[in-house]
């Protein structure tokens, strides 16, 4: 099976309304070709699921958002990210906020088909109080109270990795895969976008099958797209760009998203934005973060 | 043995007092969050608590503490496990952690907020990173607080804007549980250290940075502190202790964490 596809094929796969899982984790790995692909369509009312960054901030910058489930938005070195907190203050996004491993226990639920986990996680906290959809239950085994951590189904989940086969086998090759592979289970189509695809005999080498963390019958399509990630890192290949998401992050006060946008995104292609922040061996020359 | 330094600054007292707070627990993951809190729980991994895990700060375990500056990638670290979220949140929900973080909002019942700020939770006024793992570290393992400018915006009258983790609040306690089940150790400050000693865990002052009175630890707190009969002067570094931070932080980014980098003993 070849499930080699286009970013716009992947977009065009979208309708408004869905629940889309973003993979990565602030400013790690996500997928941001495919983010920029959905920035210039005409998508909308998007219920967003991430551990969130520039991703979650620029979908609710360009109005595509109704809704963010989220335990965190942060572009990391710097603490807030911009319009993310616009749109909070704004009062114009819908949330869902929880604890990142409540966002965990939701997508292991979905994955396994559990309407529900039970935890302890938010007793005693707002969390419960606002999230009233959030149920709060005896346990049948002791005396305590529990919180019902529903399933949070996704219609898609949208990945970045550094390498595929046609067949959908992803390796995930930085230190740590983050929540891709609960957002793979717990979604209905899985898109990943790539730095590189490869034959299928690659993963027979030494021990890079072991950097394989879904089983590809959870994949749906895989995009081609060196240097996919950035502004966002794709450790071992390459860091954020921290002059770039600095120039993001002061857009705010400089004309707005609107003005990004038009400098990096609208009516380009993917090719255009490499160029305009470098080129694609300057981007795989980002150092990695020392901490 | 050990040589009282008589030159120290504020930060590298911090780090002191705050390594304190990991000195008894044994075998846990010490996680401290910010430069004064890692360096804390480093200088408590080098000295007194071997015993202690750390990661890297990324996905791996190590069994020294990386230095928080001046290292390159091609040093390597000590790795011995790999520690990606997932396994953090097995060990945070298995108990094994202390962590330290710095709230934006701390209230008396030691409840804390980093999410958001005054108007309302619809539409606050400013937004900040969200509850991240707060519910969840508050309700699971020890913590402690770090502070490092201890005043009454901080230490707030009343609950925090929005409650992101357990504390000692009888009114929020869930079904079932005692208060003994949280477990919250020490606040640690630019004036003091704090622990909920007081009368029903109410914060008590548990030593005063020298050169800080209980008048200006007082005034600088939204609500009512325990103050005990007899208050220690929190303990200076010792020479040793110093040349070890030195060495975890060749760069002296500890010296650009507290504004103008005050002396240690301030009388």
């Amino acid at each position: 099976m070849n499930k080699q596809m286009t970013t716009q094929q992947v977009v065009a796969e979208l309708k408004d309304g869905m629940t889309i899982g973003i993979g990565g984790w602030g400013p790690r790995r996500k997928p941001m070709a495919l983010i920029r692909e959905i920035l210039r369509s005409d998508l909308k009312d998007l219920t967003v699921v991430a551990y969130g960054g520039a991703d979650v901030g620029m979908l609710c910058a360009a109005g595509k958002v109704k809704k963010v489930i989220f335990a965190f938005v942060s572009l990391d070195f710097i603490p807030l990210e911009p319009y993310f907190r616009q749109a909070r203050q704004s009062g114009a996004i819908e949330t869902m906020e929880i604890d990142e491993g409540m966002l965990l226990l939701g997508l292991r639920a979905a994955g396994w088909g559990l309407p529900y986990i039970p935890t302890q996680i938010g007793l005693g906290t707002d969390v419960i109080k606002i999230n009233p959809d959030i149920k709060v239950i005896d346990s049948p085994y002791d005396d305590k109270e529990w919180v019902a951590m529903p399933a949070i189904k996704l219609d898609v989940a949208l990945l970045h990795a550094d390498r595929a086969d046609v067949r959908g086998v992803c390796q995930i090759k930085g230190p740590d895969m983050y929540m891709d592979e609960q957002m793979a289970r717990a979604a209905e189509k899985t898109f990943v976008t790539v730095e590189e695809i490869v034959e299928t005999d690659y993963f027979a080498q030494g021990d890079e099958s072991r950097y394989v963390f879904w089983e590809r019958s959870l994949t749906t399509g895989v995009v081609e797209a060196a240097g996919g990630a950035h502004p966002t890192s794709c450790a071992p290949a390459y860091g954020f760009d921290v002059a770039h998401t600095k120039e993001y992050n002061a857009s705010t006060k400089d004309g707005g998203f609107a003005a990004y946008a038009d400098k990096y995104i609208n009516g380009k292609t993917e090719e255009e934005y490499q160029a305009l922040v470098g080129g694609i061996d300057a981007i795989k020359a980002i150092p990695l973060p020392v901490y | 043995m050990s040589t009282p330094a008589k030159d120290y600054s504020l930060a590298e007292l911090m780090i002191v007092a705050g390594a304190e707070a990991w000195r008894n627990d044994g075998e846990v993951l010490a996680t401290g969050i910010g430069v004064i809190p890692r360096l804390a729980a480093s200088l408590a991994m080098k000295t007194f608590n071997q015993d202690l895990m750390m990661t890297d700060s990324e996905a791996s375990l190590l069994s020294e503490p990386n230095p928080i500056s001046g290292r390159s990638l091609e040093q390597g670290q000590k790795s011995e496990t790999w520690m990606g979220f997932t396994r953090i949140f097995d060990n945070v929900w298995s108990r094994k952690r202390h962590a330290m973080i710095g709230p934006t909002q701390v209230d008396k019942f030691g409840q804390a907020n980093i999410s958001a700020l005054g108007g309302t939770y619809e539409s606050p006024k400013i937004q900040m990173l969200g509850v991240r793992g707060l519910p969840g570290n508050s309700i699971s393992h020890a913590n402690s607080l770090f502070v490092p400018s201890h005043n009454t915006r901080v230490f707030v009258d009343g609950e925090c804007d929005l409650v992101n983790s357990i504390g000692y609040n009888p009114e929020r306690l869930p079904k079932g549980y005692t208060m003994d089940e949280i477990d919250i150790r020490v606040i640690l400050t630019d004036l003091c250290v704090l622990d909920f000693t007081g009368p029903d865990y109410q914060i008590a002052i548990k030593s005063l940075h020298p050169g800080i009175t209980v008048e200006q630890v007082v005034e600088n707190t939204g609500f009512e502190l325990h103050i005990p009969d007899n208050i220690p002067t929190t303990a200076a570094p010792t020479e040793e202790q110093l040349a070890i931070i030195r060495d975890l932080d060749p760069k002296d980014v500890r010296s650009k964490q507290l504004k103008d980098n005050p002396p240690g003993d301030r009388s």
